[in-house]
This record gives C-alpha cells, sequence and structure tokens, in this order.
C-alpha cells in the first residue's frame, strides 16, 4: 500500500515537473491568427502577401519556437469589422490563438482590439493606418507596426507644403480611417502655414472619381490631398489624370500610396508622385534579397504593409523565443525591451502606447525613362527619423501609455 | 437662381449633370441586359456584374494578345463573351427553367463569386490600366468642365447600343418572338418558334451588353476583377425603379438614377452611395411594379 502510495506521489511529481516545462507555452503551441482582406480593395496591399510574409517569419524559425511548433491560421475579413471581431473572438476562445496580426482597415483593427483587450492577446497591426489606434484608441497589448497617418502626414503633407502647395482640398474615404488621415494632414499642412479650403467624403469603396476630382477642382486649392488608399487612390488619380487636373496646374498628392498601386497605374500615370513608405524593397542588400525570396514565392515584390507583418511577427517569435513563454505579458515586455532589427527596422523601439517607432522613407515615383523595368519604380528622397515621423511618446494620448 | 440658393455656381452644377448621365449611361447599357435577361429568362442575373468585368478583362486580352486594339475589342469582347454567357445558359441556367426565381439568383450569384474569385487569384485586387484610345485622347473645355473625349464617346456608344436594342425588341420579328415568349412560351412553341433557342439567344445578348459597358470602362477605371462587385447591386435597383423586365424603363431609369447619383454627390456626397436604395425603396411603396412596370 505505501509502495502504491509512494508510486503515485512520484508519479504526479513527475507530471507536474512535465506540465511545468511545456506550460510555458500554451497549448503546446504557438498560434498566429493573421486577419486580413484576402479579396477586397486592400487585399494587394496586405493580403495574401502579408500570410506570405508571415510564413517567411516562421520559416526563419524552422517552424518552432521554444520547443513548440508554429502554426499559422489565416481568414478573409473582407474589410468588415463585425466578421473580424468575430473571427478574433472565436479564435481566441476556442482556436488556441495567440495573437491576432495584419489587421488591415482601421475599423478591423478597432474592432479587433476590443477582442484583444477582453481576452488579454496581443494585436499586431500592420496595415490599418490610422494614428488614434496608438493614442485615444489604444489598447495595452495592442501594437502598431508598420506605419501611421501622422507619419504619412509629416512625410507627404510637409514635402508638398516646402514646395509650395499651401492650400489643399482633399477627397476622404469616409470612415475612421480617411477621418485620421485628412485630420493629421491638416495639422501638419496648418502648421506649416498652408490652409485647406474644403474636402469631400466619399464612400468607400467608390468606383467613380470623376464627380469629386470635379469638386475638387473646382476649389480652386493648389493640392488635391486624397486621404484613401487602395483601389480608391488609383481611381481617383486615373481620374484626376483623365479630367487634365495636373494640366491645370493643380496637383495630386496621394497622402497613402503603395508599391502595388504604383504598379496598377504604370509609371506613365503616377510618375512624379511622393509618397512616404515604411519600406521599399531596392534599399540596401538586405531588403533586396529579402524580397527576392518574397517575389518567389508570391510574384510581386512587396508593399511595406507586408514588409511590416513579416517584421512584427518576427519581433514577436523572437520575444517568445527568449522567454521561453508565449504568455502576454511576458512576451509583451520582452518585445518591448529587444530593439526591432530586421531587414524592415533597425534599432526599432516599440513604445508603451503600442507605436513601433522606426525610421520612414520620403520617396519619388520615378519617370518611365528613369526606370530599368517593372518593380523599379521608386526613388527615396529623403529618411524621415522615427521620431518625427510617429511623435514623442509624451505626445501620445494613449491613457494606458 | 436655384443655384446660387443652394450655394453652388451654376458651372459646378452643369458639370455634375454631365458626369451623372455619363455613370447614368453605364447603368443604362447594364440594366437593359439585365431586364432583356430578365424579360425571358425570368431569371435574376447575379452575374452580370462578374460579366460586365469579363468583358474589361476580354477588352485587355484581345488588345494585348490580338492586337486589335480597342476598336477591335468593343466589338469581339462582347461576341467573345456574350458566347460564354450561351455555355452558361446552356450548361446551368437551362436546368432551373420552371423552378423558383430564388434558384437562378443563388446559382448566378455563386457564379459570379467564382469568376470574381478566381480573377482576383490570377490579377490581384488592383487591377491593370487600359489606356484610352489614341483617337479619344484629350478632351475640350465646355466653359463649366472639361469634357474628356472619351467620356462623351460613353455617352453617345451607350446610347447607340441601348437605341438599337430598343429598335430590335419592339419593331423587328424576332423582337415580336422575343416579347411573345415573354408572355406565353407553350403558345409561341405551338407555332413553331424554337423557344428555347430564342432563351438562349436573348441570354447571350443580355451578357454580350453587359461585355460592352466593361469595355466602355476598361479605360476610365482599372480592369479590376472586383469592378462589376459594387455596380451591380446598383444596377438591380436601376432594374427594380424602372421596372424588371421593361427595356424603355431600364434605359430611362439608368440615366435618371446616374444624374441623382452626381447631384447627390455635390450636395451630401456621403449618401451617394445610398440615394439609389432610398429611391428604390421610395418607388417600391408607391409603385411595386416600378416607374414602367405593368402592373400585373
Amino acid at each position: 500500500m505505501k509502495f502504491v502510495k509512494t508510486l503515485s506521489a512520484g508519479v504526479s511529481a513527475l507530471a507536474l515537473l512535465a506540465s511545468a516545462a511545456s506550460a510555458e507555452i500554451s497549448d503546446g503551441k504557438v498560434k498566429i491568427g493573421i486577419l486580413t482582406d484576402m479579396s477586397a480593395s486592400y487585399s494587394d496591399v496586405a493580403g495574401p502577401g502579408a500570410v506570405a510574409a508571415a510564413e517567411m517569419a516562421i520559416e526563419e524559425f524552422g517552424g518552432q519556437v521554444a520547443g513548440a511548433p508554429i502554426e499559422l491560421v489565416t481568414a478573409d475579413h473582407q474589410n468588415k469589422a463585425d466578421i473580424a471581431a468575430n473571427t478574433a473572438r472565436e479564435w481566441g476562445d476556442t482556436g488556441q490563438v495567440d495573437t491576432f496580426a495584419e489587421l488591415v482597415t482601421t475599423s478591423v483593427a478597432m474592432a479587433v482590439f476590443e477582442v484583444a483587450k477582453q481576452q488579454n492577446k496581443i494585436a499586431l497591426v500592420s496595415g490599418a493606418a490610422s494614428s488614434p489606434l496608438t493614442n485615444d484608441a489604444c489598447i495595452p497589448t495592442g501594437l502598431h507596426w508598420t506605419y501611421n497617418t501622422r507619419a504619412l502626414a509629416v512625410g507627404t503633407g510637409s514635402a508638398v507644403v516646402a514646395e509650395g502647395g499651401d492650400s489643399w482640398f482633399f477627397l476622404t474615404a469616409d470612415y475612421a480611417f480617411g477621418e485620421a488621415l485628412q485630420k493629421d494632414v491638416t495639422a501638419v499642412v496648418e502648421k506649416a502655414g498652408g490652409k485647406v479650403l474644403g474636402s469631400v467624403k466619399h464612400p468607400f469603396p467608390a468606383s467613380d472619381f470623376s464627380s469629386f476630382i470635379l469638386q475638387a477642382q473646382a476649389s480652386g486649392a493648389k493640392v488635391i490631398g486624397l486621404a484613401n488608399a487602395g483601389a480608391d487612390t488609383i481611381n481617383a488619380i486615373k481620374a484626376a489624370n483623365e479630367f487634365g487636373i495636373v494640366a491645370g496646374g493643380q496637383s495630386i498628392a496621394g497622402l497613402l500610396v503603395f508599391l502595388s498601386d504604383i504598379h496598377a497605374l504604370g509609371l506613365e500615370v503616377a510618375q512624379g508622385l511622393q509618397m512616404t513608405v515604411s519600406f521599399y524593397w531596392d534599399m540596401d542588400d538586405e531588403t533586396r534579397a529579402w524580397s527576392k525570396k518574397f517575389m518567389e514565392k508570391t510574384g510581386k515584390m512587396p508593399t511595406g504593409v507586408q514588409a511590416g507583418t513579416y517584421s512584427a511577427v518576427r519581433h514577436y517569435l523572437k520575444a517568445i523565443e527568449a522567454t521561453g513563454s508565449d504568455d502576454t505579458d511576458t512576451v509583451l515586455a520582452k518585445m518591448r525591451e529587444m530593439p526591432v532589427e530586421d531587414m524592415f527596422a533597425h534599432g526599432g523601439v516599440l513604445r508603451t502606447d503600442g507605436r513601433m517607432v522606426h525610421d520612414m522613407y520620403l520617396a519619388k515615383v520615378k519617370a518611365p525613362s528613369e526606370s530599368s523595368g517593372p518593380w523599379d519604380y521608386l526613388k527615396i528622397v529623403r529618411t524621415i527619423p522615427g521620431e518625427e515621423a510617429f511623435g514623442t511618446l509624451e505626445e501620445s494620448t494613449c491613457p494606458t501609455k | 437662381m436655384l443655384t446660387e440658393l443652394l450655394g453652388f455656381p451654376p458651372q459646378v452644377l452643369f458639370g455634375q449633370l454631365l458626369l451623372g448621365l455619363i455613370n447614368g449611361a453605364f447603368y443604362a447599357v447594364l440594366s437593359l441586359g439585365l431586364a432583356v435577361i430578365f424579360g425571358l429568362l425570368n431569371i435574376v442575373n447575379f452575374a452580370h456584374g462578374a460579366l460586365y468585368m469579363l468583358g474589361a478583362f476580354a477588352a485587355l486580352g484581345i488588345t494585348q494578345y490580338l492586337g486589335l486594339g480597342y476598336w477591335g475589342a468593343l466589338i469581339v469582347a462582347p461576341i467573345a463573351v456574350g458566347a460564354f454567357g450561351i455555355v452558361i445558359e446552356r450548361l446551368l441556367l437551362r436546368r432551373l427553367a420552371g423552378v423558383d426565381h430564388l434558384y437562378g439568383l443563388l446559382l448566378t450569384f455563386g457564379l459570379a463569386l467564382v469568376i470574381e474569385g478566381t480573377f482576383v487569384k490570377f490579377f490581384g485586387s488592383s487591377g491593370l490600366p487600359y489606356p484610352t484610345p489614341k483617337a479619344l485622347e484629350g478632351g475640350v473645355n465646355l466653359g463649366f468642365m472639361f469634357l474628356p473625349w472619351y467620356r462623351a464617346w460613353v455617352v453617345v456608344a451607350s446610347l447607340l447600343v441601348c437605341g438599337a436594342t430598343w429598335f430590335l425588341f419592339e419593331r423587328t420579328k424576332i423582337g415580336a418572338y422575343l416579347r411573345a415568349g415573354t408572355e406565353n412560351p407553350k403558345l409561341l412553341q405551338a407555332f413553331g418558334v424554337n423557344v428555347p433557342l430564342l432563351t438562349t439567344l436573348a441570354y447571350g445578348y443580355g451578357v454580350a451588353l453587359a461585355a460592352f459597358a466593361g469595355v466602355l470602362a476598361a479605360p476610365i477605371t482599372q480592369v479590376n476583377p472586383l469592378m462589376g462587385s459594387n455596380l451591380i447591386i446598383v444596377v438591380f435597383a436601376v432594374v427594380v425603379i424602372g421596372g424588371m423586365g421593361s427595356i424603355m424603363g431600364a434605359v430611362v431609369t439608368g440615366l435618371a438614377m446616374g444624374v441623382i447619383e452626381g447631384l447627390t454627390k455635390v450636395f451630401w456626397p456621403e449618401a451617394s452611395a445610398t440615394v439609389i436604395f432610398v429611391v428604390m425603396a421610395i418607388v417600391l411603396v408607391l409603385r411595386p411594379a416600378g416607374l414602367f412596370g405593368k402592373t400585373a
């Protein structure tokens, strides 16, 4: 009897030990859930390319971290906040997902923030751009990686004002992102002594921009600022071209333009456009090597959102590797402690308001004669230091910073 | 006077009216195709937007690989896509003859998702550029606005096609058969007319109209896999307002809705995506059969 007791005590002690070893990694695996737009307006900007980028980060770890396998699940949120929130909730409650990643479209990111806050899970935002995500709408576990509307305003907005574009008219996508972008650019323009003559809010997504372009033309503003993204930006630039906006002396400022947009427009139409980017494939040997691999996988060059997804997922996994745990608070603390160091960001700092601060770049679209072929589209004009782009932590209005 | 009251200079208003008319031309051609199909097949063709997109992609392919240019594409693309429509009708839609409308709607909706999904997979969501034909580059300054020649051409081409369709249906023998087929297909068959063939041709023609609109749209918007999905719902509202199956109704309502939408873009831009549905709701309450529909 005594023997049985001792034996059972020994067995349970062993069992306890074993479970203690793997308890650090919940459910014995690290599961990353990518919620992105796989089929609509932003699927070229993020979408399947963002999934591929996350896979590349996971491959770097050999599919394993801290002795546990890494799993990736993906879902198409169709730019709808309710679909995104429901999927995230299900993933978190019963799907054993440890972190939500990518999250393009502001309304989606905000809805997922709500779920991440309730479930105390990390949200790695790459595609959504609105600066409120690390200000008024911030959550302790929400990390904003790639860029934000403030950085875009500081980059493109300032550059355009400096060239004499001191009166603006906005074409703004009628949802949280468009509003945030217009607000941030307006602040930059007014600070530099320029003024905003008016704006028009267009439905998202919109297919015909001729009416809005005509209203912008009638405003007499020197600059027509496009506070939209993806297919909307492409169609607005096309309409501006068709209705002779530039020939008439006004200029177009695309406030959020992606490499995929330039590819779709063609250099003939897009040349001379200024854009603020978080990443360009042709910056140094590291970015070129990574992008070449990405190209082999997807047939396209990466956008900043896709490269940022890679960086965010990689840094998350690095923190798990370093701590041997996937506990949210432990990982988060480690992610903040370690500088973000990869081909996307050098010495990137993750702040307590959730902002990942790294350098941004002002770029100009090449003329067809300057380009050596497909994807050779940009020249980097200026490096915008991280703090100038994103502001200081003191300026952040995040209540939990 | 009125424009001053509303706080908009007349130039802006004229410009918007014209732009509304241009967009209305697209609505007219698309809803015309839908009306033809509904009239003959009693099918609510939800694949119409996808077929419109196919027209634009066909134009791109024809221009790039067959070297026929825009004008060639304007003729060949509708024929090619129309032929594809005939295949759909023969292989799939035929099997749904005689069952509830809902089945046709679901089948064509599914088809649209498959076609669009496949194109997004291969071409992405940003679309591909299609150059404006050389002969129609540039534009003319009308005083109140700069009118690109191409947009003017869109209106002319659309009205010509709508006119030709009206003539075909209302003034020719085939048209008489088609209308008879709508009223009483069994009786028509008894007179020795090949009704199944008529239905197939009507579907092919409706699809060709969608493709034609797609080719017209290609130089204006990107050739984008999703270009039809945004448009199709609006076009359905137009058909409902005009009266299901009414040819004249489809054309007139298409143009009118374009204008109403255009004006909304000035006075209340945020509502421009909704205004047509508001009109639809009002029309359904007051005249359930639509403005031009025959009350049963």
